[in-house]
């Protein structure tokens, strides 16, 4: 009973470590290049929500300094996780780039066959 | 007035430069370009050194856009992120006056311009974390030299070079992201993101779950970006098929300032008591680093591909450096710092020399390369002076380095610490001696694929490296000494 009552206390970051794991997951797991990508992307989104969470105060207001906004939210975190995902959607533009080039290359984004021929050598 | 703004400028100029390479577009302007800011950089960096040591804290804060800390972004430079700068902004001017012609030939004219616009992005980034105080600001600096590394690794002329920028990506970014973790549960703890702020507090709660959570998850994602042994996987196949340039400048610092951010969590955010009394890291640490002496320089014995063998002795080298900060004791410390900078400049030199090889000959493997050393003989000797300063041959930066950790190992009473160093030392022998072996003791047979000999700019800086790493090595005052006051003051702890 405890442990339900702390699960629903705590659901945020429930949510944010079973998108973390399954990001993660799903990078190591998945041979396809834009799969791989996906789940990384996956993960990163975990991060915005480990950051936003915290940040919001249970009857807080949106944080505006003027009569009547007395407790608000923290502001901080969401202007980070601005700059995060900013971060994000390059690294995600930058590996699907990456990924037609190899495609280009290679003539597959599939690991397993990539890997199949002897690359080291 | 100037001298005031000067942490500002040394991220700013690059940046700007780096805008202004993209809107030019064009191979020998952009050079220029990128050369006058590298050359700018060390100036910068030397004259912020002078600062820092003029002060009496020891310490430069700088208020990014005039916001007071903690609040606003905090440049704070002391002695140890002051010799990290001057050792990036130093190897990346050398690398600039050496690269255009080497960068047309491997890159190609049209890209050339793209190279030097994703080295400056680099070359701000890296010395963006080296210079700021403020957590979130080193991730955002990380982010910018990590992507504009994939760019260069990904421009190499072998088509492997996409798939280990590919790989890179991947294992990269989790590094940046597991930092982001670790900065993240940290505010949640602390409600800071200033380094030195986020010491202060972390005083009573030091002991609760999440912030040794953090301290796993910084010391994992940073390990990543400095490819600890096991977490090495990305990086010899991304030095191997990237440019020769971009791999002598990010082996000689990329992974460097790595080691600094690990420095910087572990000595002057959480602390030694922390870290090394009450955690098993300095036993962790001491363990992987041991593993990487040794498994790595192995592997590189191995290899035929003689930039990816240079990588596989990078890991090792590595190793050394972790090693340092493993025995977490002053003189340890030290050796781990001068070898921070004793690597690069052996590193530089060896991949700079192996620059000049693929300019004229167009080779990387040791089978092609018999009697190189007849053809080039200039090159192939930079190449043996550096190769015996990665041996540690006395007289060397490599001995130095050792020297201390061995003697640091004394100090802990590790005995068969000092007797690993040695041996791993006999390693390097092999894989140094198996080239050498090959350029001096078999008959030319390489051909070369350019009748231009090797350019004077290209052939100077490998030679002055590799000069430098023998001065380096017998005046001991100026890195021995800086590092020992690094040690000092990171031992020291948060102020």
């Amino acid at each position: 009973m405890n442990f339900l009552f702390d699960a629903f206390a705590h659901f945020n970051y429930f949510i944010t470590i079973f998108l973390m794991v399954s990001g993660l997951y799903i990078v190591v797991a998945r041979g396809n290049m834009v799969k791989k990508l996906v789940g990384l992307s996956l993960f990163q989104t975990s991060v915005y929500l480990l950051y936003i969470s915290p940040g919001k105060i249970l009857g807080g207001t949106p944080p505006i300094i003027a009569e009547g906004f007395k407790t608000y939210a923290n502001p901080l975190p969401h202007v980070l996780i601005l700059t995060a995902i900013v971060v994000g959607v390059a690294t995600l533009a930058l590996g699907l780039a990456l990924v037609v080039r190899i495609n280009e290359a290679f003539g597959t984004i599939e690991e397993d066959e990539l890997f199949a021929g002897d690359l080291d050598e | 007035m100037i001298e005031a703004q000067l942490p500002a400028l040394q991220v700013i100029i690059p940046l700007f430069g780096a805008v202004l390479t993209a809107l030019v577009r064009h191979d020998k302007a952009s050079w220029g370009i990128a050369l006058i800011v590298s050359l700018m950089m060390p100036v910068i960096s030397f004259a912020l050194l002078q600062q820092v040591l003029a002060t009496e804290t020891g310490i430069i804060s700088y208020a990014l856009g005039g916001w007071a800390p903690p609040l606003g972004i905090e440049y704070r430079i002391d002695l140890a992120n002051a010799f990290i700068l001057l050792l990036v902004s130093v190897m990346g001017a050398l690398v600039m006056a050496y690269a255009p012609r080497s960068v047309t030939a491997e890159i190609g004219r049209d890209r050339a311009s793209w190279f030097y616009t994703m080295y400056l992005l680099c070359l701000t980034g890296l010395l963006g974390i080296a210079i700021t105080g403020d957590a979130f600001n080193i991730f955002v600096f990380l982010e910018v030299s990590s992507l504009a590394t994939y760019v260069l690794i990904a421009l190499g002329k072998d088509k492997r070079a996409v798939l280990s920028a590919y790989q890179y990506l991947i294992i990269g970014t989790i590094g940046a992201t597991f930092y982001v973790i670790g900065i993240g549960l940290l505010y949640v703890m602390t409600g800071t993101l200033n380094l030195a702020d986020i010491a202060n507090r972390i005083g009573n709660i030091e002991q609760t779950r999440t912030v040794l959570a953090a301290l796993a998850f910084l010391t994992v994602g940073i390990s990543l970006k400095l490819a600890l042994f096991p977490l090495h996987v990305w990086l010899p196949n991304a030095y191997a098929y990237a440019p020769s340039v971009a791999t002598a400048f990010l082996a000689s610092t990329a992974t460097k300032v790595a080691v600094y951010l690990l420095l910087r969590i572990f000595f002057s955010v959480f602390g030694v008591a922390l870290v090394f009394n009450t955690l098993p890291v300095s036993e962790i640490l001491l363990t992987l680093s041991v593993a990487a002496m040794f498994g790595a320089s192995i592997v590189a014995v191995f290899q035929s591909n003689v930039k990816r063998m240079l990588a596989y002795s990078s890991v090792a080298q590595i190793g050394y450096i972790t090693l340092g900060i493993a025995l977490a004791n002053q003189t340890g410390l030290t050796g781990g710092i001068v070898h921070l900078f004793n690597h690069a400049l052996i590193k530089g030199a060896l991949f700079l020399s192996l620059g000049c090889l693929v300019y004229r000959m167009g080779i990387v493997k040791i089978e092609d390369m018999s009697g190189i050393g007849r053809r080039m003989p200039y090159t192939m000797a930079a190449f043996t002076v550096a190769g015996l300063s990665l041996i540690g041959v006395p007289g060397t930066v490599g001995f130095v380095s050792k020297w201390y950790l061995a003697q640091g190992a004394f100090e802990n009473g590790l005995w068969w610490l000092v007797a690993a160093i040695m041996l791993s030392s006999l390693i390097a022998v092999v894989y140094i001696g198996r080239v050498i072996e090959v350029a001096y003791f078999r008959d030319v047979t390489a051909k070369p694929i350019t009748p231009n000999r090797v350019p004077l700019e290209m052939l100077g800086v490998t030679w002055l490296l590799a000069a430098a790493t023998i001065y380096f090595g017998i005046d001991t005052e100026l890195t021995a000494g800086m590092a020992s006051k690094a040690a000092e003051i990171l031992l020291a702890g948060p102020k």
